[in-house]
């Protein structure tokens, strides 16, 4: 009632409108509680080209971007992995007062079900919705996946940390519905559907198992906010039903912030998932127990389309220079990697990067070394098996 | 039906502010200033609301009864055992109702935190309901390292102010339809602006040089675009502080990377319970970071970092530095500073001698053996 009131902004409506297909999804829900371990939630769709090779739309971002992604390139190249880059262009136009990003981006993830993408410059104030938002509501990319593990070779206060947290990425705290009711007096909606929450927490049990960790723990406030953490919380307990395997908690918010921070450690064996802002907030937590975004990877999952992103920012101060940390982009990709199954490509690199962060040798100047990008990546690629 | 109870109950709000603007202004010129109160004394002694709260707050409040009394403080203690454990019990509801009057009448209070259910048939947050009822509106929460207890941060002297009447904490949620819930969050300017003189004149009694406004107004552009424009707009009346902002994620991984950059904070309801939990991880727990609630009427004094402690209740391993440094907090209130100065530097030193730790603090000593030893400290500092 109250929801049809609002004058919520054109966007939020796009994305309500897409959340609401309550008719089908029944149907569709209840035939995914009778067979829960048949089809998977977000499977990589795509299929080898021709040349035995996947194609993966790359967005290569603005700022630091494009060296970050030729290290990328060159590191993938040197380690033979079936893998086609189809580099697009996303910069957002304005079509009839919204933020639209170019049809041929859209076309080619649309087409292989799959990009990697470096940081964005989200212009300020000129009334874009922001370039990573659109993409998001775009291709309904509904979970954020965000692992921090400890680098050996960088020391911050917290050792052996290796958390993995899934966020809910369409609706909650960042529904986008709001409204001021009067002067001064403003209204912001948080809103939480059973549609999105259980999509969001099948998959974090999914992925508990895929990557091998035997728990999974929800966090909420239901405490305070009864009825819409409640909702999520009381979801989790269902949903927790049909995985037997995976041992399942909740959190409070609290708890977990205080926890994380005294010591991380007992949650290296859980998968952590949660409403949105709380997602937000403590992935970022967990990245700064381990050194910072420049060293998280992160990957956001659709139905139909999954893209796997570094998440921080563009840098346009060191750009050009060759001075760039290719890190994160590169972790990313190792999420893209085992998303799409290559496993062993995956683990091949991923130990060829942590080996030389922790030799320390070529390190770029973020970690405190002196390393060029490309004499990073060169590292990177000597340490590869064979 | 809540809902449209909860709108009308917004709307009739908006509309008295909309009709009585220039009320409305004076109300809110007026400085923190003059919300500074002190209750009466009766018989030489203050009466000071107590109430335990669940959980660990029955033993931890006998420590700090038996160390004020030790140190003859001029309080009289009106203890109320309100609860919140059981769901829904008339009687609990009347208890709560007699705190909030013992709380009205005495204007000062010494408070454990009470447990709230997650059940939706249980009752709303009786810790909630007291800070709206009280309009205690403005928490403060203070986060620095003891000496002496070493943590993986050092140097960390930081001062979380939280919105405590709105925000994220509205209550006001219903279901649209079956499967679909709004919960509300609401900013006001009103209470934006008090908060954020709060805030100010805090950091300016307190020498502190900094106030950061935490939001996420690049995402809830309105609301916390609001929040942030008020608080700086307010800031600019404080020429000597400098004023800056954070979106609360990235004052998360600061705080655990490198919390030594903040001084002040101020923040709507739930970043700010966010942030404090941080702040307590960062110096050892919430075992010891003391807090207090402030209103213009009434002062709740309270552990900063709101936890029950179900899992240690009659243990006798509950940590009570927290509830006694709130209690030194609310001596300073009273201008009893020596009694505040006394106890506190005596909880001080038993923890830097570190004979005497409890278990949140690597130690293996009871709350009664750590009271012992604050008694001993106390007697022998005379």
């Amino acid at each position: 009632m109250l929801a049809r009131s609002l004058r919520a902004a054109p966007a939020a409506r796009q994305c309500l409108r897409q959340l609401s297909r309550p008719a089908f999804t029944q149907q569709f829900q209840c035939r995914g509680y009778a067979t829960p371990q048949g089809d998977k939630v977000a499977k990589f769709k795509g299929q080898k080209g021709s040349d035995g090779k996947y194609t993966v739309t790359l967005i290569e971002g603005d700022g630091i971007g494009p060296e970050i992604a030729q290290s990328v390139k060159d590191i993938y190249s040197a380690a033979n992995v079936p893998i086609k880059w189809e580099p697009v262009d996303v910069t957002p136009t304005l079509k009839d007062g919204k933020t639209v990003i170019p049809d041929e981006a859209i076309d080619s993830v649309t087409r292989n079900y799959v990009a990697l993408k470096g940081p964005l410059a989200t212009p300020v104030g000129k009334g874009h919705v922001s370039l990573n938002l659109t993409l998001r509501r775009t291709f309904n990319l509904f979970a954020n996946v965000r692992p921090c593990k400890s680098i050996a070779g960088y020391k911050t206060p917290y050792d052996n940390v290796n958390t993995v947290l899934i966020r809910e990425n369409t609706e909650g705290e960042y529904s986008g519905i709001e409204h001021v009711v009067v002067d001064g007096v403003v209204q912001s909606i948080k809103l939480i559907t059973r549609e999105a929450s259980e999509r969001v927490l099948r998959f974090a049990f999914q992925y508990a198992q895929d990557v091998g960790k035997p728990k999974v723990r929800v966090v909420h406030k239901a405490t305070i906010m009864k009825m819409s953490d409640g909702l999520f919380l009381n979801l989790a307990r269902d949903i927790a039903k049909e995985y037997p395997n995976v041992e399942f908690d909740a959190e409070m918010l609290d708890n977990t912030c205080l926890k994380m921070v005294t010591d991380p450690l007992p949650y290296n064996d859980k998968v952590l998932v949660m409403p949105n802002l709380y997602g937000d907030i403590l992935s970022d937590l967990c990245a700064g127990l381990i050194g910072g975004l420049g060293l998280t990877p992160s990957g956001n999952i659709g139905d139909e389309c999954s893209i796997f992103e570094a998440v921080h920012g563009s840098a346009p101060d060191i750009a050009g220079k060759g001075l760039a940390n290719p890190t994160a982009l590169l972790l990313s990709s190792i999420m893209m990697l085992q998303h799409m199954g290559l496993t062993q490509h995956a683990s091949n690199i991923e130990q060829a990067i942590f080996a030389t962060l922790a030799e320390g040798k070529a390190l770029t100047g973020d970690l405190g070394g002196k390393a060029k990008t490309h004499e990073y990546a060169a590292a990177i690629i000597s340490k590869l098996n064979a | 039906m809540f809902s449209r109870r909860a709108v009308q109950a917004l709307r009739s709000n908006a509309f008295a502010a909309a009709q009585n603007p220039s009320i409305a202004a004076r109300t809110y010129a007026t400085t923190v200033q003059s919300d500074i109160f002190k209750p009466t004394k009766f018989g030489g002694k203050y009466t000071v609301t107590l109430i335990p709260g669940d959980g660990i707050g029955a033993e931890v409040s006998e420590s700090v009864k038996t160390i004020f009394k030790a140190d003859n403080v001029p309080v009289e203690w009106e203890q109320v055992d309100v609860s919140g454990m059981e769901a829904g019990g008339k009687h609990s509801e009347e208890l709560f109702r007699e705190s909030i009057a013992s709380l009205k009448r005495n204007k000062l209070g010494l408070k454990g935190i009470l447990h709230t259910p997650v059940t939706r048939s249980g009752h709303q947050s009786f810790n909630v309901a007291l800070r709206q009822e009280l309009d205690i509106y403005a928490s403060i929460v203070l986060i620095k390292n003891i000496p002496g207890y070493e943590t993986r941060h050092k140097n960390v002297d930081l001062c979380i102010i939280r919105e405590n009447t709105e925000g994220e904490y509205s209550g006001l949620e219903h279901q649209s339809v079956n499967g679909v819930v709004e919960s509300l969050k609401i900013i006001t300017r009103a209470k934006s602006e008090r908060i954020a003189k709060f805030a100010f004149s805090f950091a300016l009694a307190n020498n502190r040089r900094k106030v950061t406004c935490i939001h996420k107004a690049n995402i809830m552009k309105l609301a916390d675009g609001l929040f942030r424009n008020t608080v700086r707009k307010v800031g600019e009346e404080y020429p000597t502080i400098e004023t800056n902002d954070m979106i609360v994620d990235n004052a998360s991984m600061q705080c655990v990377s490198r919390p030594q950059q903040f001084d002040v904070m101020v923040m709507p309801n739930l970043y700010g319970g966010i942030l404090s939990n941080i702040g307590a991880g960062l110096v050892g727990g919430p075992g010891i970071v003391p807090g207090c609630n402030m209103g213009r009427e009434v002062a709740v004094f309270e552990p900063g970092c709101r936890h029950v402690g179900l899992d240690i209740q009659g243990k006798d391993q509950a940590n009570p530095t927290a509830l006694i440094l709130s209690g030194s907090m609310m001596l300073r209130h009273l201008g009893l500073d020596e009694h505040a100065n006394r106890i506190s530097k005596a909880v001080y030193d038993v923890i830097a001698e570190g004979k005497t730790r409890t278990r949140d603090m690597g130690g293996s000593s009871t709350t009664h053996e750590f009271t012992r030893a604050i008694l001993d400290q106390m007697e022998r500092s005379g």
